[in-house]
């Protein structure tokens, strides 16, 4: 067990080293500013036309969610744009209004008898992906230990 | 033959004027010549030759199955078709083949229809002028025509003859493109908000957005669920109508569609207008409406008039949140559905293997372009806990105000409602590309998104042919009856001709 323990946490040096390795590969690449400055320069600057609602914290968790990273300042700006564009709502007068999910709100949705009437295809469903062993789709380690989840963020984990 | 409408060439093939197969490979060489429009991503010539082998097979034996047999169609690649490659115009789904054709592609099909190809979009049908997807933006045929042509002499000389080429409109501009050059008698588009009116609009056919629930979305790759549909984009008003008898239906793969029964119909030769009320919002009168598009709308109002219809000046008051409302609703229903694009099902996968979380952000980031990502973006901070109530709560609560404008006029005694499609015309492509995708959008689904919030609406988009561009109008009713088509019929009869005007 320890043995296990040991070789998948050298595994895991192994990988952050090379993580960074090609980070910084990438970015001289790419010819951006060092990575450390990187998202330290993503923050919204003091601008009127700005809410400076895009935090460096709120950067981070939205890519954190969306697993999409925001790539550069123009990026944040026409996020920045789009929330003042989304502010106008505040404008309408919604009291006692409730939410409409659907126009079709008022109708029951149609739910078919729970027959199997189709399937049998995983063959052709494997097809698409690019890794599959027998009828399994692969998928690389995920993060499992806590240690790993609170160290890396998705930018240090970004390419 | 081929500037024909669906109708006129459905009864050439039933009286064997010409067979399904001359036809298919006429469309085939028109596709090949207008190749530089870029309007199809991919040429399914194989398949479109076999399938009218077996028409005109079926033709002989006298069993033909209905007005759309042997006639060629396209299909935006955001439906999924059975082992022809889908790709929404993204590098996401490059390569990938569905194994299942959306339900929408299959009636096309089991009436006999001939599937010319898969036209380009924007990616994920996200814009409005099909200039972002991965395989280039689609040129308006209409900057070959005469008319511009002339226009552009009488401004620079000395120009590179295609360095102004305008725009298609989007995001189903390469299915309307496909109509408006000839290379096919009817096309499918989806609307989200616009998406098959404004490109209908931009190239001079008809577009038909038909009310959210009547036609089955399965197998349409999603973009904002709760507004979808798929589009229909013909050259006349009465070929929308035959392929929408088709199309509409409860399908038991899609529960949001509705399961009342849906009788197939045809447009009355004549229609008698004395006891119709025409409502004109006059809040669509905005001030960057185009000279143009605003006499042409009087125009049609005043051709109501004259032949017995009452025209009303109605109000729906916020409109001018609408476009708000739905970007709020539109990035957010973005952000949930396309979280299954993680590389590990179907699609692209990056060649990073060191994590889960490393492998989904890598192949999302080399898969999606930077509209799509900014739209995700922006619809998961809407989502966040602490902006859910002030953006997209409030927006769900914008939209039922926005509905019920909408029901508060046609509960008047309003039965249809006349507005241009788009705020101008087609704009060169150089000129469209100074702004973004998000302000380029907001800009030109002003007039479209409001109807795609309310649902319950039919709209079509008829051509003003005498225009050196393209201009349109929009008609809604509040029903699933096929009132606008009449309506629009009686606009296309009285203002248009059915003959190309385009050379």
């Amino acid at each position: 067990m320890s043995s296990l323990l040991s070789a998948s946490s050298a595994l895991r040096e192994d990988a952050l080293r090379r993580l960074k390795r090609e980070m910084w590969a990438r970015a001289v690449k790419l010819g951006l500013r060092s990575w450390v400055g990187w998202r330290r320069g993503f923050t919204s600057k003091a601008d009127p036309q700005r809410s400076g609602r895009v935090t460096a914290e709120v950067i981070e968790h939205l890519e954190r969610l969306a697993l999409v990273d925001f790539g550069s300042q123009e990026a944040v700006a026409r996020l920045e744009k789009a929330i003042a564009f989304a502010d106008r709502l505040r404008a309408v007068d919604t009291d006692g209004v409730e939410p409409m999910e659907s126009v079709l709100e008022d109708r029951c949705l149609y739910l078919r008898s729970d027959n199997v009437v189709e399937g049998n295809c995983a063959e052709e469903l494997l097809q698409n992906a690019h890794r599959v062993v027998e009828e399994y789709f692969v998928a690389p380690p995920g993060m499992c230990s806590p240690k790993w989840l609170n160290r890396l963020s998705l930018s240090e984990l970004r390419i | 033959m081929l500037g024909r409408t669906l109708r006129e060439v459905s009864t050439a093939l039933k009286q064997g004027h010409i067979t399904p197969t001359e036809l298919c490979q006429k469309c085939l060489s028109l596709i090949k010549k207008t190749k530089f429009l870029n309007a199809y991503i991919t040429v399914s010539e194989e398949v479109a030759l076999k399938q009218a082998e077996e028409s005109e097979k079926r033709y002989k034996k006298g069993h033909s199955l209905g007005d759309l047999d042997g006639i060629p169609v396209a299909v935006k690649d955001n439906f999924s078709t059975s082992s022809i490659e889908t790709t929404c115009a993204s590098n996401m789904l490059k390569g990938y083949v569905p194994p299942y054709n959306a339900t929408v592609v299959q009636k096309l099909l089991d009436k006999g229809a001939v599937l010319m190809g898969k036209t380009n979009l924007d990616e994920f049908a996200m814009g409005s002028g099909s200039t972002d997807g991965v395989f280039g933006p689609v040129k308006n045929p209409w900057s070959y025509s005469k008319q511009y042509r002339e226009k552009r002499k009488q401004k620079a000389h000395g120009e590179n003859e295609d360095s102004n080429w305008l725009i298609t409109g989007g995001s189903s501009g390469g299915s309307a493109a496909a109509v408006a050059a000839f290379t096919c008698f009817a096309a499918l588009g989806s609307d989200t908000g616009g998406s098959t009116r404004n490109p209908a609009a931009h190239c001079g056919v008809v577009g038909f957005k038909p009310s959210y629930g009547l036609v089955s979305r399965h197998g349409l790759i999603p973009l904002v669920n709760s507004m979808d549909v798929p589009g229909i984009l013909t050259r006349c008003v009465d070929d929308a109508a035959i392929v929408l008898g088709m199309l509409a239906g409860h399908d038991p793969k899609d529960s949001t569609t509705i399961q009342d029964p849906v009788k197939p119909f045809t447009l009355p030769t004549f229609a008698d207008v004395n006891k119709l009320c025409i409502g004109i919002p006059k809040e669509y009168l905005a001030p960057e409406l185009s000279s143009e598009v605003r006499s042409f709308w009087s125009k049609a109002a005043n051709l109501f008039e004259s032949e017995g219809a009452k025209v009303i000046e109605v109000s729906l008051p916020h409109t001018s949140y609408s476009i708000v409302c739905y970007h709020v609703l539109c990035t957010s229903e973005v952000a949930s559905n396309m979280a299954r694009f993680d590389g590990l099902e179907y699609g692209h996968r990056c060649d990073i293997n060191v994590s889960t979380e490393a492998m989904y952000a890598a192949t999302r980031r080399e898969g999606f372009n930077d509209v799509v990502r900014g739209r995700i973006l922006s619809g998961n901070f809407f989502l966040l806990k602490e902006n859910y109530e002030n953006y997209f709560i409030k927006a769900q609560k914008v939209r039922r105000l926005i509905a019920n404008d909408f029901v508060n006029v046609f509960n008047s005694g309003v039965d249809v409602l006349l507005t241009p499609t788009t705020l101008s015309e087609a704009v060169p492509y150089l000129e469209f590309i100074k702004e973004d995708n998000r302000t380029r959008s907001a800009q030109d689904d002003i007039f479209t998104q409001a109807v795609n919030m309310a649902g319950e609406n039919l709209t079509s988009a008829i051509p003003e042919p005498h225009a050196k561009e393209p201009e349109q109008l929009h008609v809604t009713s509040f029903s699933y009856l096929p009132m606008t088509n009449e309506l629009a019929g009686i606009i296309e009869t009285f203002v248009v001709t059915k003959r190309p005007y385009w050379t």
